[in-house]
């Protein structure tokens, strides 16, 4: 047993001593490294190290949660006095309730990439500095990059809990992303490129820079659409976006208190057939992925919307217990300073059979999305009504056409994604909307707001 | 009151400065930082998501040539503050420099009257069954209701080798208020949040008028058309609707985008952006405010700029980095989320200054338009200055007069057009509290203005 798990283990102990019925312990170890590059220099270096531990605790039905970085004995016997205060302030909620150990969990590899750990400093330095270079040799229009960023983590996870649960893992995660700038006759336009990987020998700098050059310099001379209905192609970066709305609609927790579009729509149609997607926390390339989940069950591949149907929702124990159900193992939390809820892990939407030029033929006339602004202001997440700013390229005679930019693209989530009608064939992972592998998306028809 | 001493002894803090620059390096700093909250929500008329923690750590930068090196611990211990400093120090390769004397000097904190964390929980969990009982009282189609008090408490210390040596002790309070209603199959939102710079007093004076609030804004959206789409008029109300010239404006303002040829406000210094009816600020001294801070996140006293006087831009918003760049002031805008951030130039209170037009003859003076009242929020890229904000309450503006309230509806535009485009600015004016969010770190800012006309906006509805 590792220090963590004995740490986690201890926590327990000690917050039922205080007073708990139950507790569930989450401790976590992180070393973190960011690079910001510009201007052909580094701009900023850090190095961190963060542990933590986040106690949740049951007394009868009311639940309070504590969380704290002072690991020493009366540290977590401080956090421990706190998660039972908080739970003394709570009210008794019938359906509240330790998870139960969930099973044997899947061993689950390729979740880190030991390249973190032996490329020093000045080697993942130099792959920022070249990522900036690569978006300048890219394209003369390119003027400069406004940052180039390089960050790794590798984290150990610990969970423990009164009723038996007890898992720990290891992951590893690396990203890196720039704002390039071009300038063009009537103003500047960015754009950004990014990549995601395990580990820093997963990472290709030349393509990142490359599509930050490509996507900002395709922007130049670009004006408004007219206001009209027409079909859109979503790039998989915005497709990811909505993708990541659908995850949360299909949330067990926010069903259960009638504030998700999907709350009446299990097993009826939310999707057209070209839409087939999984909540896969299995999947070594996402992120989310891991062999359980924040409250120590299993994680594991679950069919989200099939035949265009809603076959199920996503559970974390308490709403399975509250909605007669099992756990998908999605209980998700964003580390040790809040305790664990409802949420997809990773999203992926299967590919089609149709190729970008297809997509785009199939279109005819339309709007290409290549961007989207103010998804967290433009969208209802209760109703799935939005209207987002976007930028992209005119489809005209089913090719790529003129730059657009400054209008919005407007309508409902379940509307939307029954108007799908083709996926496209080469997927892409994309940290919006959460952790998502989309490939690009083909909508019938959806109302553009510009001039 | 916590003093800077009680947190970082000037004893320490000088060898941790004299650590960090062992290998060189022309500045350095050493931030200290306890932190701590309370946060608790009602759903279901139901107290629930108790949650309380407590953090304490330590950030070290040394800034050599273009390069800033830092790292961030968590504990306080001075062996946690030195292996902060030889982390930092470690990538440097040059010769020893040295660190002045600190002098010891801490601006007044704002002033808090009831500290939250004297005040029990059960009285915070009254508060929200209060705000609970009132947004369901507001009307038989209220379908669901919740809250969520907050508190929290941030000590700081911050020494460097300059010889300053400062602190501040931030509290803030927040509660917000969200409802659903419901007709048939048509579902609307509603939410309105109260904050300050403040402790428990904030909520004297009928706090729950706020909850009342989120359930009529959700009732009345249930009468809504969808809203209009195209370019029109579009008046902003006060308060909220400052976080537009937040936005549009404010984040081209910050000088690190500045500098860095991102913003469109490069080279524009001292000249005209705004019709001479347009004056704003910056001002993280309001007292109470939601952005206040007695100093910044460098140890900079926080101050009133101003960055727009009568149309002409006048300043930029900068932290010590930017400023020392251009051998200009700092300007107390110098934030970061926590220790476990650098400082970047950052917003804090920012408005438009009251102007003198009657707010009714604003809406009056328009035949064909749309009223924004509040927004959920907004988005802009400083770099080319396109922004997006979507409207949490709004209003078809018909014959000068304000008629049916619309949903869905989103503003789109580029900042330079619309800023110039601002061709009335009311004479009523007020605060409210938002959280901005900037290269990954989240700060409370606050925003506000009187109402304010633009000329021509593209609005995008539902209605196509």
């Amino acid at each position: 047993m590792s220090d963590l798990l004995a740490l986690a283990g201890g926590a327990v102990e000690q917050a039922v001593a205080s007073g708990a019925g139950d507790a569930e312990a989450y401790a976590s170890e992180a070393e973190n490294r960011e690079v910001r590059a510009h201007g052909g220099e580094v701009e900023s270096l850090t190095a961190a190290t963060q542990r933590g531990l986040g106690l949740r605790v049951w007394i009868g039905g009311r639940v309070g949660y504590g969380f704290g970085v002072d690991l020493s004995l009366p540290g977590v016997a401080e956090i421990a006095s706190r998660a039972v205060e908080a739970a003394r302030a709570a009210d008794e909620d019938e359906h509240a309730a330790p998870p139960e150990a969930g099973g044997e969990p899947p061993a689950l590899g390729g979740l880190s990439d030991a390249s973190r750990g032996e490329w020093p400093t000045d080697r993942v330095a130099e792959l920022a500095l070249s990522v900036e270079r690569s978006a300048l040799a890219a394209d003369p229009r390119v003027g400069a990059v406004e940052q180039a960023v390089y960050f790794d983590s590798g984290e150990r996870v610990a969970i423990a809990a009164s009723r038996g649960a007890r898992a720990e893992y290891e992951t590893s995660s690396c990203y890196a992303y720039l704002q390039a700038l071009a300038e063009g006759d009537d103003g500047r336009e960015t754009g950004l490129g990014f990549g995601l990987a395990r580990g820093p020998a997963g990472l290709d700098p030349e393509a990142i820079g490359r599509e930050g050059a490509e996507r900002a310099t395709e922007m130049i001379g670009s004006g408004k659409p007219p206001s009209r209905r027409c079909p859109v192609v979503l790039d998989p970066t915005v497709a990811a976006s909505f993708v990541g709305l659908l995850g949360a609609a299909a949330g067990a927790n926010a069903v259960q208190r009638g504030r998700s579009p999907l709350a009446a729509m299990l097993g009826e149609r939310v999707a057209s057939d070209a839409v087939v997607l999984h909540d896969d926390g299995l999947d070594p390339r996402g992120f989310a992925s891991a062999p359980v989940d924040a409250e120590g069950t299993p994680r594991r591949r679950t069919a989200l919307v099939e035949g265009g149907r809603l076959r199920t929702f996503l559970h974390d124990s308490y709403t399975a217990r509250r909605g007669g159900a099992a756990s998908t193992g999605n209980a998700g939390r964003s580390g040790y300073r809040a305790p664990p809820s409802v949420s997809s892990s990773n999203l992926v939407v299967a590919p089609g059979a149709a190729t970008l030029a297809e997509l785009l033929r199939g279109a005819g006339d339309g709007v290409y999305v290549s961007d989207v602004a103010g998804l967290h202001s433009g969208v209802n997440p209760v109703t799935g009504v939005f209207s987002v700013g976007a930028s992209g390229r005119a489809i005209e005679g089913g090719e790529l056409g003129r730059p657009l930019r400054e209008f919005t693209i407007a309508g409902e989530l379940v509307a939307m994604l029954r108007a799908v009608r083709a996926a496209g064939s080469a997927p892409r992972w994309v940290p919006f909307g959460g952790s998502v592998s989309t490939p690009p998306l083909l909508i019938g028809e959806m109302a553009i707001s510009g001039s | 009151m916590t003093r800077p001493e009680d947190l970082l002894e000037p004893a320490v803090a000088e060898r941790v400065l004299a650590r960090a620059l062992a290998h060189g390096g022309e500045f350095a700093e050493v931030f200290a930082e306890r932190r701590g909250g309370l946060t608790l929500a009602i759903d279901e008329s139901r107290i629930e998501s108790v949650q309380s923690g407590a953090e304490a750590g330590a950030g070290v930068r040394v800034l050599s040539g273009a390069t800033t090196y830092f790292a961030h611990v968590d504990g306080l211990d001075p062996a946690d503050l030195e292996r902060a400093a030889d982390e930092a120090a470690a990538a440097l390769r040059a010769e020893r420099a040295e660190a002045r004397p600190l002098r010891a000097e801490a601006p007044a904190p704002q002033p808090v009257e009831r500290p939250p964390g004297e005040v029990p929980a059960a009285r915070k969990a009254e508060l929200l069954r209060e705000l609970d009982q009132r947004a369901r009282a507001a009307g038989g189609e209220i379908a669901q209701a919740s809250a969520s008090y907050g508190e929290a408490r941030r000590e700081v210390a911050v020494a460097n080798s300059d010889g300053l040596f400062s602190g501040d002790d931030r509290t803030r309070v927040r509660i917000g208020a969200q409802a659903v209603a419901r007709r048939d199959e048509r579902v609307e939102t509603g939410a309105e949040t109260l904050g300050a710079a403040r402790g428990f007093e904030l909520f004297e004076d009928d706090p729950a008028a706020i909850a009342e609030a989120a359930a009529g804004k959700a009732l009345a959206l249930l009468d809504g058309v969808p809203a209009p789409t195209g370019a029109m008029p579009v008046v902003v109300g006060g308060g909220f609707g400052g976080v537009l010239f937040h936005e549009m404006t404010g984040h081209g303002l910050e000088a690190d985008h500045v500098q860095k040829g991102a913003s469109v406000y490069v080279g524009k210094l001292g000249e005209t952006v705004a019709q001479p009816l347009l004056t704003a600020y910056d001002d993280g001294r309001m007292p109470g405010e939601w952005g206040s801070d007695a100093i910044d996140d460098e140890g900079a006293p926080t101050q009133r700029t101003r960055v727009i006087e009568e149309g002409r831009l006048t300043s930029f918003l900068h932290d010590r980095r930017t400023a020392r760049r251009e051998a200009v002031a700092q300007t107390g805008n110098g934030r970061r989320e926590s220790f476990r951030h650098l400082p970047i130039p950052r917003m804090t209170n920012t408005y438009i200054a009251p102007g003198d037009a009657d707010p009714e003859a604003i809406i009056a003076d328009v035949s064909k338009g749309f009223y924004a009242v509040s927004f959920g929020g907004g988005q802009v890229d400083p770099a080319t200055g396109d922004f997006v904000f979507g409207v949490s309450e709004g209003y078809l503006i018909e014959n000068g007069e304000v008629t049916r309230p619309c949903r869905g509806a989103t503003l789109v535009g580029n900042c330079l057009q619309a800023l110039a485009a601002i061709d009335a600015v009311g004479d009523d004016f007020w605060m409210k509290t938002g959280i901005c969010g900037k290269g990954g770190q989240k700060v409370p800012v606050g925003t506000g203005q009187g109402h304010v006309r633009i000329a021509a906006m593209t609005v995008g509805g539902t209605e196509a």
